[in-house]
């Protein structure tokens, strides 16, 4: 697994620059901004701040041209877009009621042994229901692999050997955020972690949400009440038990323990990160180093500060 | 009597020095719990309170407290409520409106300014004011000629932040857009929702009448305007999305009446409906009372309530409680619902002002048109 740093969104205070250094990273680097879709090459910003030395993979400019003259391909990528629509429908209807019932178990009073099996099986039944999920969306992608074979698509192939020659002249790739669904198929279609290899990953925003097992979307702030977290579907898991939450501040009510206990016990054992400016995790092999100040939901309600999560999973 | 104004009577003697400690340890008006207690210095043969809140007297006496020259008047007020007013001051048989020199709290509308009451509960909305952190849009200013409205009509054009002419767009056409940009803060707004991804990045047409009580009237030369000749246009010259469910109109008061009497008249051009203090004045027997400037409205809301047709497939409803207009709004949202439109309707606390509709943007705008916030981590 290649070492991967986790940073808080870019746009206004950046930083990438500050974990090139503390990584040592010299060199040409490669950069991933298909999330800003048809502004992906609206990088400069990004670029000057690295010192120029960035080369754009150009993932979505890729796509749109492989779709152009793949029909087939785009037409089979339009169909698991549309069930893959349809099944998060489907889900979010069932979710609704499973994290009423998971919210309504925390707010019961009662006593911990009377009550704490009652929690526990309602945040199972959520949990189940996402793996559920999780699973669904999955074979859409597998049917798609099946039916389309990208990966053996002439033109997709093409794209992939020149990815990977860019790749294999940089130091490190830079993930930016941006439309997570996007970025992921994105990533997925040419196979970018796997022509990285070892490279050192550094990725914010959507760009640190697509590394872990599972993508999460959420925004506890809207305009028509709270909505809860969902799962869009598995991630590139390439970023063990943890769960990046950018734009935290804005975006969680990190100030209301019960929105916080739903969230860090839903995901348990993995811990949810809430990732503002200046947060910065890394992955050193064997465990999460957390930058100073950067914290972690707990699954008694709190935002605590964390220095390091050790791995449950294996040395790969 | 208040809390407020009964520990300054328990005082007994009320000196200057004791009134201008009273008046520098308080904000006005006075907010406690549920009641506001309003406050006026000066010498005068009588002080009241006008406001505009439909169900009360208009014009509500203060008193002079212990011969002073301090005037004040309590008056309950419901937790959320936000109340534009102004004091009536009588001097020497001499009487004018005044904004409440205590409170430096105002809103402006097309005739001046009025005070404002911000009542308990009340949320400012913060997504109504600059973000320094959000992109902003542009504002283009074009004419072209109308041969429905019979002459050259201006209107402006807002484009979001980082505009590409290879992307479409929803569009949303605002009725009274000049009133919307200055009252209402709508370039703001709309700068902060796109940033928010709460709403997608749309362009926004804004509009204006020359002459508003008979174009906004439930005119048919107005909407004609709008569906013949400015979507065809706006459709010429920007990336739009052609999608009636793509595209939106709103208004407020008799702009909300041209709003849902333009998408009767040229049906299946707006998809989604922003109604905010319809005047949509109707009269089941008899004769109306609002003045000849609603006769057309109450001939037009008449005969849609006699055969109601489904004017858009959504419409965001909203309305001031302390609005005249509250009962014709309520009334008209189970006849909506029973065209089989999807409405949401929202009520506030609050009048009918450009504030009232500035608050409810949000709520509305994000309805019709669901942003991408859940997918969208930059």
């Amino acid at each position: 697994m290649p070492s991967i740093t986790l940073l808080g969104p870019q746009r206004l205070r950046p930083s990438v620059n500050v974990t090139l250094r503390s990584l040592d990273l010299d060199g040409p680097l490669a950069s991933i901004t298909a999330g800003w879709e048809e502004r992906e090459t609206e990088d400069a910003e990004l670029r000057d701040h690295v010192g120029g030395r960035c080369f754009n993979l150009q993932l979505w400019e890729r796509c749109e041209r492989i779709f152009e003259r793949d029909i087939e391909l785009f037409k089979g990528f339009r169909k698991r877009k549309d069930a893959q629509i349809r099944l998060r429908e489907l889900y979010r209807k069932q979710l609704h009621h499973a994290m009423d019932a998971a919210k309504e178990m925390l707010e019961t009073p009662g006593d911990a042994s009377l009550m704490e099996p009652e929690r526990q099986a309602a945040f199972d039944r959520v949990r189940e229901l996402d793996r559920h999920h999780a699973d669904r969306m999955l074979e859409t992608e597998l049917e798609f692999e099946r039916k389309y074979t990208p990966s053996e698509r002439d033109i997709v192939v093409a794209h992939r050997d020149q990815i990977a020659r860019i790749l294999d002249n940089c130091a490190a790739l830079l993930v930016a955020g941006g439309n997570v669904a996007v970025l992921l198929n994105r990533m997925r279609l040419f196979a970018a972690l796997e022509l990285a290899g070892v490279k050192p990953i550094i990725a914010w925003s959507a760009g640190a949400m697509v590394m872990s097992s599972e993508v999460v979307l959420f925004q506890e702030d809207t305009p028509h009440g709270a909505g809860y977290a969902e799962v869009l579907q598995r991630g590139l898991d390439v970023c063990p038990d943890v769960i990046p939450f950018p734009h935290a501040r804005k975006r969680l009510h990190l100030h209301d323990p019960l929105s916080v206990q739903l969230l860090a016990r839903r995901f348990q054992p993995r811990r949810c990160v809430p990732m503002d400016e200046s947060d910065r995790i890394h992955w050193t092999g064997e465990a999460w180093k957390f930058a100073p100040g950067t914290r972690a939901l707990d699954a008694d309600g709190r935002v605590t500060k964390v220095r390091a999560v050790k791995s449950r999973r294996r040395r790969q | 009597m208040s809390r407020a104004i009964r520990q300054l009577v328990a005082r007994k003697n009320l000196t200057p020095g004791l009134l201008t400690q009273f008046l520098r340890e308080h904000e006005f008006p006075i907010i406690e719990e549920h009641t506001a207690t309003f406050a006026f210095v000066g010498e005068a043969e009588s002080v009241s309170l006008r406001h505009w809140i439909h169900g009360l007297p208009a014009s509500q006496p203060f008193k002079r407290l212990m011969g002073s020259p301090l005037w004040y008047h309590v008056m309950d007020v419901p937790e959320g409520s936000r109340i534009e007013y102004k004091i009536e001051v009588t001097q020497r048989g001499q009487s004018r409106w005044v904004i409440d020199p205590l409170n430096p709290h105002q809103a402006r509308d097309p005739y001046g300014a009025n005070s404002v009451l911000l009542g308990p509960r009340y949320e400012h909305p913060t997504w109504a004011e600059a973000d320094k952190e959000a992109r902003t849009g542009s504002i283009e200013t074009h004419r072209i000629d109308s041969k429905h409205l019979d002459g050259n009509r201006e209107f402006r054009v807002y484009l979001p932040a980082r505009f590409r002419r290879r992307r479409r767009y929803p569009l949303l056409v605002v009725h009274d857009g000049d009133d919307y940009l200055r009252f209402s803060n709508l370039q703001t707004v709309l700068d902060n929702l796109i940033h928010r991804l709460e709403i997608p990045s749309m362009i926004v047409a804004l509009t204006n009448p020359v002459g508003r009580l008979t174009e906004y009237a439930a005119g048919r030369a107005h909407a004609a305007f709008v569906a013949k000749e400015l979507v065809p246009w706006l459709e010429d010259t920007y990336p739009l999305l052609e999608d009636p469910a793509q595209r939106g109109l709103m208004g407020a008061s008799f702009g909300a009446v041209q709003t849902l009497a333009t998408a009767l008249y040229q049906p299946g051009v707006f998809g989604n409906l922003l109604l905010q203090s319809g005047s949509f004045a109707f009269s089941d027997i008899g004769k109306h009372w609002r003045g000849p400037a609603f006769e057309p409205v109450v001939k037009f809301m008449n005969g849609y309530r006699a055969t109601p047709k489904k004017p858009a497939p959504r419409a965001f409803v909203s309305c001031g409680m302390y609005e005249s207009l509250i009962y014709e709004n309520r009334s008209m949202v189970p006849l909506f619902e029973r065209t089989g439109m999807n409405v949401r309707y929202v009520e506030s606390r609050d009048g009918h002002n450009w504030e009232n509709w500035r608050d409810r943007l949000r709520e509305g705008l994000s309805w019709l048109f669901p942003g991408p916030s859940l997918l969208v981590y930059e």
